[in-house]
């Protein structure tokens, strides 16, 4: 028993890595409407260019607030020279030039950073400690919590600020935000920083545990299933959406696992989230669309 | 024509995706205090027209290739829809808009930051929104898309009001409501007019009821005006029956008191 509950609590805190990567998607698709694929190359950027300052001997606290900078910088840049031309062009051709975009970033950030793996320690201590007999990862406990504090203050940010409501308002209706005098422009580079912000945390947090390397920009393609299964539109959803494709790989790794000789988590996830889009397309937390009869 | 301190639109030809002509030269004005009524029929410019005003038409990848729209004495063509906004001019989309994700309140909220308003005159600005709608009030914390079409009305209108405007655009505010519903809302919008000084243009198909409403009216078809006046000097003219409906065999329909489809 006190195994099953190990393998629950340690797959629920690693899903809260995915839902740290799937919140900076939820955010611009929101707000635009844009499946962000750069997502997860602006994950790795942010990790890069915080190890690149760590290395050259920068302060920690330092090193975060350039990275911070530059990546909120970089996806403003993204939607003034990107986006905003495309204004108004069918979903799939803004999802293609995220596309463009993320291997640009990838690029850029290689030729700049170099492509060797670094190591990068936040300080945090990684021994497990128990709680109530059960062992838990401390690292895992400090991303869980990180997570939490993070959604409380998007929530309050887009449910009691005015740009919040602004933001939704865009989401619900661009042409219609328009004509009340919102300034969509504004607000679009409003959210690319704040998912500049959101994936400073993820790279520092999914550096951390795997070390920085190319392949942090596959994390992308976990998120997805977690965006499926808790909502593209709710970061309520993607916490929810990550603790089931956490909890539901790391069980069915030890459970099922055992049965089809392994690797069961490789494709987990996707399988549930196939399960997902029968029974309910918007996602747990998704805004289902209201139509009049 | 003399220049006007309020809304002067002087011939103004709109292209949509560099094709399509909407509006073939259209003039008209708007004086402060005044309800004026568009008329026409479906696809006469009326939309275009208003959209023409608020410096909307770029969303939809139309422009305007001639001709020019003043507002109190400064042309209007290279502002930012939020900046014409800012100066007193809104429109209340046809088909009414509203967010449907967001509560009634936040609906009306979002029309107010604009503005850039301290907290305690949002919340006053907010109470006088649900003064004139006391029906919102009660409805404050529905999510608006779950509310009926004539409340979701109220919140479009309510909505702009928010902007503190001095000239609302209203694009057939008529849409889909109830006839009661729809007196009702023109009834509001006479208030707002009396009480509150605002200006209203008004596009509308149903010109008998928005006639009873207007001072003035313009008629609109293939994208020119057809026809001006008094209200009471077009609601006497026969031909803006044929006008508005676009065949002369205009009689029975144009007869009927209010006939706006229910939703």
């Amino acid at each position: 028993m006190s195994f099953f509950v190990e393998t629950l609590v340690g797959g629920l805190l690693a899903g809260v890595m995915y839902s740290l990567v799937a919140i900076g998607f939820v955010l611009v698709f929101k707000a635009s409407g844009v499946f962000n694929f750069a997502q997860g190359s602006m994950v790795l950027c942010a990790a890069l260019t915080f190890v690149t300052l760590r290395d050259k001997g920068l302060d920690f606290w330092l090193a975060a607030l350039i990275t911070l900078s530059v990546m909120v910088a970089l996806g403003i840049a993204v939607e003034r020279v990107v986006l905003r031309p495309l204004v108004n062009r069918p979903q799939i051709t803004l999802f293609m030039a995220t596309l463009g975009v993320s291997f640009v970033i990838e690029g850029v950030a290689q030729i700049v950073m170099g492509a060797s793996v670094h190591e990068l320690d936040l300080g945090i201590v990684d021994t497990p400690i128990e709680i109530g007999g059960v062992q838990v990862s401390q690292f895992d406990l400090a991303a869980a919590g990180t997570a939490g504090l993070l959604v409380i203050a998007l929530s309050i940010f887009f449910n009691k600020t005015r740009v919040g409501i602004a933001l939704r308002a865009i989401a619900d209706d661009p042409q219609a935000a328009l004509s009340i005098g919102i300034r969509l422009q504004t607000l679009w580079q409003i959210v690319w920083g704040v998912a500049g912000f959101v994936s400073l945390i993820a790279g520092l947090l999914w550096g951390a545990r795997q070390g920085v390397q190319f392949a942090l920009t596959l994390v992308v393609l976990k998120a997805l299933p977690v965006l499926i299964i808790g909502g593209f539109t709710s970061i309520a959803g993607a916490i929810v959406g990550g603790l089931i494709v956490g909890a539901g790989d790391s069980l069915a790794e030890i459970y099922l696992g055992s049965l089809l000789g392994g690797s069961v988590s490789t494709w987990f996830a996707y399988v549930l989230a196939v399960a997902f889009l029968l029974v309910r397309p918007a996602g747990l937390f998704g805004e289902a669309p209201i139509e009049r009869i | 024509m003399t220049t006007s301190k309020f809304l002067e639109v002087d011939n103004i030809e709109v292209l949509y995706s560099q094709a399509i002509l909407a509006l073939r030269g259209v003039s008209l004005r708007v004086e402060e205090g005044y309800i004026v009524a568009l008329l026409g029929a479906n696809g006469a410019g009326k939309t275009t027209t208003l959209k023409a005003i608020s410096n909307l038409l770029g969303s939809e990848r139309g422009h305007l290739s001639r001709g020019s729209i003043t507002w109190r004495g400064e042309i209007t063509g290279t502002l930012d829809p939020a900046d014409l906004v800012a100066r007193g001019v809104v429109q209340v989309l046809e088909g009414r808009h509203i967010f449907h994700q967001l509560t009634v309140e936040e609906n009306l909220l979002s029309g107010g930051f604009v503005r850039r308003p301290s907290h305690r005159e949002l919340t006053n600005d907010l109470e006088r929104i649900y003064n004139w709608f006391p029906r919102l009030k009660q409805r404050r914390g529905v999510r608006c898309g779950l509310t009926s079409g004539g409340e979701q009305q109220m919140v479009a209108i309510g909505r702009a009001m928010m902007t503190r405007p001095t000239l609302v655009l209203l694009d057939e505010p008529s849409m889909g409501l109830a006839p009661i519903i729809v007196e009702e809302i023109f009834h509001i919008i006479r208030d707002l007019n009396r009480n509150e000084g605002v200006s209203f243009l008004l596009a509308e198909q149903n010109a008998h009821l928005v006639l009873q409403f207007a001072d003035h009216g313009y008629v609109l078809e293939n994208g020119r005006v057809a026809a001006s006046g008094t209200a009471a000097e077009l609601a006497g003219r026969d031909d803006v029956a044929e006008f508005y409906l676009g065949t002369a065999a205009a009689g029975s329909a144009a007869a009927e008191p209010i006939q706006t489809p229910v939703a």
